[in-house]
């Protein structure tokens, strides 16, 4: 069954230079458990499409699917709604809230989807080597801790679709490489299928999948 | 690299041109408030300057009756014993539409100073009954019979004759108020006591009173100014604090490319300076609009309340702007002081990143939390030990501060606990998020407890006045008729007419005298059941109205009573020409500047014989027959009549008046500190993206967000207001008890007005709203493309 499906994806930008294409009719689907890479270099669309599979940006044209859910066919709160309960967002610079301590953060989605397992988050936490921070602020735990926090944030609501957006990038290379494996681990485990957005084909190397952008267009990996 | 450096420094500006006008606005309705203040002060003490030299005879001493009129014999006895005396005659009289005080002088006898509202060439001209009046007061009454021309060396209110012409116009031929003595006198005369025994010398400082007198309204105006100055300061210490903190990176990379920290500093204290003198240009014009347009009321006030004559119309005066661009430049110096000493201590490799309102850290919590103590202890010392309106205004100064500075502690303990108790997920970020927060709106919310307090202080003192004033004239204006004499023959022709018309004929009867080293008044009382039954008197003897009536002593209004300690059954008051007499009772006496005592009507007669009845107070079943009967059958002109219920009118305009000027800087106050929370709020909005994109990703729709935005505001504004409750009964209470007291010398019963209070929350909620209705309507509107671009600048 499909967890994500894009048909032909156009989006465009005004800018100071006139209108910038930066996705053209790309399309892609993602399998439930499968993880799929999307590399490119920067400005190539990569994160854009991302947030337009988030529902976080509308496309000039095009359909998507979240499971069997037309997220272009829905208004801003059955976007909403449909982030809330079957959407994982994992950001480069984490976004936790900083006023909300590691365990709160940690069920925060999962409580406001009405998903909220105390017992799964506390085992999740101790996966991710955070049973010993769970009264700590954002601020006080390192870039790793943080964003270790943002992924259990993510999966201890159960998403179907998790979207990682160069979850790495702010990470040295060993801390990167085991906060991955991490990722990997558990949303397997969930059953998630997962669309991770990164420059590193190291990293991609890693996912079931790859695919490369390549000025707005699906292209070879070079 | 001067050039270079500010070019970078200004293009801030630029990119965020609503904090500039922000900036630019707090500082402009800080000047406007600060020196409008002012420039009613200074416009008042000028009028004030103008009527002393005029009326208190040019600063010379003078000769008095105690009667308060003498036979103007007494001036060619004067004379022809060598000394250098002039007459002066001042009275009351309906002159055009209105009533004004005549005051007649004798140029050719008179000192310089005392004539100086004549000119030479116009001599022929005033002794042919041409008057002199300043602009406002010819416009005030309108056409006359008599020639009038208008002069700006006359106080409002007086028009200035030739003695006979005085006479002649106020009834009272061949009498005259006064003699003034020339400064210099020949030697070899013969004293004054053994020459005129009956007459009293009046010192010239005795007659320079007013000054003193208003003394107090311009400490309450200058009070209130000071307010507002320090709200309007709040905005701009907001707004110098956001800039720094936004231009953290830029200061670092300005260091780095070699621009030296003392330039660096000296261009954004440039910067600041050219604010301040474009923002305070700005301030002084709205100023002075604000200060023209309530100076009618604030002349109307200081006329009803101390007799003092001011002008409605404002004059400009440079040394008044360039005190206010001083203020300005002070402020600006003041709340700028902080982002310059910072970037004085900032190394040159700090941290980009900015860590906005540093003062959000624990430390400077606790630190505002100590100070705050000590604010409220100094408070307490002052409330228990000091003495004095300095003391009084200290004491309030000290409060409201304390509890500005405390606002953030009690608002983040109570956020805390809502925290603890909130269930779901977004009620607890909410209260998180709200906490968090606070210190970046703490300045704008102590602004607005402050401006709350404020109001609800000065509200709740105001409504205690006048609930207290309506009972009070109620009381004290029970004769149906009230009837001015225009001279003694009058009076007497006056008393015979009305003694088979009226129930009872009170005469009113006073001198002039120091009591308890006072300005004050000595009235006589005639013994009748209006003031027994009507007068409220404050801790009286027993049989307090038979004392009084036998002669065995007297009352003070509450002034005397309270500036010079008098206790009722144990204190005796030393009376001109009688001396010592027990004190009976005080009663109230609101609205008068002056000390007073009231005599039995035969205690007073004896001692001051010749004393002229000034008014009778009628007591009738049919006030308007009467009034009829005076005017047809006697002849008396309507302006010398007042009835009941036009005094009472005329009493309650007075008042209304009085705190007119007060309610206004109220209202002004309240609106600069709902600015200040509107300019904190839409830069905090800029800063806030990033904390809400986040749970906009996770499934918030921005309509939400928004909601929670107004929400937040909201409920920081009424905890804000809950908190300047307290604080504002507090203020209200130091002010009827400790201010009044000391200004004005009465004490009034603090009364409770809770829908006043409901009014004031309902007004400070729709305020906060307004405040956060721009930015939450523009997270509203466009939140998905704002928020969206968190993510995208993550690259």
């Amino acid at each position: 069954m499909k967890a994500l499906t894009l048909y032909d994806i156009t989006k465009s930008f005004e800018t100071a230079e006139g209108r910038v294409e930066v996705l053209n009719a790309v399309s892609l689907g993602l399998e439930a458990g499968q993880s799929l890479a999307l590399t490119g270099e920067s400005g190539s669309g990569k994160s854009t499409l991302l947030h337009i599979a988030a529902g976080l940006e509308q496309p000039d044209a095009g359909r998507i699917f979240v499971g069997p859910e037309d997220l272009t066919a829905m208004g801003d709160a059955g976007r909403a709604r449909l982030r809330r309960g079957q959407v994982g967002l994992i950001f480069q610079q984490f976004n936790l809230i900083p006023s909300l301590s590691v365990a709160a953060n940690l069920g925060f989605q999962a409580r406001l989807a009405g998903k909220a397992d105390d017992g799964f988050v506390t085992d999740l936490a101790q996966r991710l080597g955070l049973g010993g921070l769970m009264q700590r602020y954002p601020e006080q735990l390192s870039g790793g801790q943080q964003q270790r926090v943002a992924i259990g944030r993510c999966l201890a609501a159960r998403p179907a679709l998790v979207l990682a957006d160069e979850p790495t990038g702010n990470l040295d290379e060993a801390t990167g490489d085991q906060v991955l494996d991490l990722m990997l681990q558990l949303t397997a485990e969930a059953g998630a299928a997962l669309l991770l957005v990164t420059h590193s084909p190291r990293l991609a190397a890693r996912c079931d999948a790859r695919a490369h952008l390549r000025a707005g267009q699906l292209a070879e990996a070079p | 690299m001067t050039r270079a450096a500010l070019l970078a420094l200004i293009s801030h500006w630029w990119r965020n041109p609503l904090q500039l006008v922000m900036l630019l606005v707090g500082l402009a309705l800080a000047t406007a408030l600060w020196s409008g203040v002012q420039a009613l002060n200074a416009e008042a003490r000028a009028a004030y300057s103008t009527a002393e030299g005029l009326l208190s005879d040019g600063g010379t001493a003078r000769l008095e009756h105690a009667s308060g009129q003498m036979d103007q014999a007494e001036f060619a006895r004067l004379r022809r014993a060598g000394w250098h005396v002039s007459p002066v005659i001042e009275g009351r009289a309906a002159l055009g539409t209105g009533r004004v005080t005549v005051l007649g002088i004798d140029p050719l006898s008179t000192e310089a100073g005392m004539g100086a509202a004549l000119a030479a060439s116009d001599l022929e001209g005033f002794f042919n009954g041409l008057g002199y009046a300043h602009p406002q007061t010819l416009a005030e009454i309108g056409p006359t019979d008599q020639p009038l021309r208008a002069t700006q060396a006359v106080p409002v209110g007086t028009v200035l004759f030739d003695i006979a012409t005085a006479q002649t116009l106020l009834g009272a031929d061949g009498w005259i108020t006064r003699l003034s003595l020339a400064a210099s006198q020949p030697d070899g005369l013969q004293p004054l006591e053994t020459l005129a025994p009956g007459l009293r010398l009046i010192a010239p400082d005795d007659g320079a009173e007013l000054a003193g007198l208003t003394d107090s309204f311009h400490l309450n105006l200058t009070a209130f100014g000071l307010l507002a100055f320090a709200v309007g300061l709040f905005i701009v210490h907001s707004a110098v604090g956001l800039a720094f903190e936004q231009r953290r990176a830029m200061f670092r990379t300005l260091r780095a490319l070699g621009l030296p920290l003392r330039h660096l500093t000296a261009c954004l204290a440039g910067e600041m300076v050219l604010f301040a003198l474009v923002a305070g240009a700005a301030g002084l014009a709205m100023g002075y609009l604000l200060a023209a347009a309530l100076l009618p009321d604030v002349a109307l006030t200081l006329r009803g309340l101390y007799g003092a004559p001011v002008p409605g119309r404002l004059q400009f005066d440079p040394l008044w702007a360039l005190a206010g661009l001083g203020m300005t430049l002070a402020g600006t110096a003041l709340a700028g002081a902080q982002a310059l000493w910072r970037l004085w201590h900032m190394p040159v490799l700090a941290p980009a990143q900015p860590r906005a309102w540093a003062h959000a850290s624990a430390r400077m919590m606790r630190l505002q939390g100590a100070a705050a103590l000590a604010l409220a202890g100094l408070a307490g010392v002052l409330a228990l030990t000091g003495s004095g309106l300095v003391a009084g205004f200290s004491l309030l100064a000290a409060t409201l501060l304390a509890a500005a500075l405390a606002v953030p502690l009690v608002l983040s303990a109570l956020l805390a606990v809502a925290e603890r108790m909130a269930r779901g997920p977004v009620a607890q970020w909410f209260w998180a998020d709200s906490r968090q927060n606070l210190p970046r709106l703490s300045l704008a919310l102590m602004a607005l407890m402050l401006a709350l307090s404020a109001n609800i202080g000065v509200g709740t003192m105001v409504a205690s006045f006048r609930a207290t004033f309506i009972d009070w004239l109620d009381l004290r204006l029970v004769a149906e008729v009230n009837v001015l004499p225009r001279s003694p023959s009058e009076a007497e022709a006056l008393h015979a007419f009305l003694t088979p018309r009226a129930d009872a004929i009170l005469p009113m009867q006073r001198i002039d005298a120091t009591l308890g080293g006072q300005p004050a008044q000595v009235y006589a009382m005639k013994d009748h059941a209006t003031f027994r039954d009507n007068w409220p008197l404050i801790a009286p003897v027993a049989n307090v109205w038979d004392r009084l009536a036998a002669g065995d002593g007297v009352l003070v209004n509450e002034q005397l009573y309270r500036r010079a300690g008098l206790r009722p059954g144990t204190s005796t008051l030393d009376l001109p020409g009688i001396g010592p007499l027990p004190v009976l009772g005080a009663y109230p006496d609101y609205g008068n500047p002056l000390a007073q005592a009231v005599l039995s009507q035969e205690r007073f007669i004896a001692a001051y014989p010749d004393t002229p009845i000034r008014q009778f107070a009628l007591r009738t079943s049919d006030a308007p027959a009467l009034i009829a009967a005076l005017q047809d059958d006697f002849g008396l002109p309507a302006t010398q009549i007042t009835d009941q219920a036009q005094a009472k009118a005329l009493s309650l305009s007075i008042f209304e008046r009085t705190f007119l000027i007060t309610r206004a800087l109220n209202v002004l106050t309240l609106s600069v500190a709902a600015l200040a929370l509107f300019a904190a709020l839409v830069t905090l909005s800029g800063m806030r993206l990033a904390q809400l994109a986040p749970l906009w990703a996770l499934g918030l729709t921005p309509r939400h967000l928004a909601a929670l935005e107004l929400a937040r505001a909201l409920v920081l504004g009424l905890l804000t207001m809950v908190f300047a409750l307290p604080v504002g009964v507090l203020l209200a209470q130091v002010l009827l008890s400790v201010i009044n007291v000391q200004a004005f010398g009465w004490r009034l019963p603090m009364q409770v007005f809770p829908a006043d209070w409901a009014r004031l929350g309902l007004w400070a909620s729709v305020a906060v709203l307004a405040a956060a209705a721009v930015p939450a309507l523009r997270l509203w509107r466009k939140g998905a493309a704002q928020l969206l671009r968190v993510f995208a600048y993550e690259r």
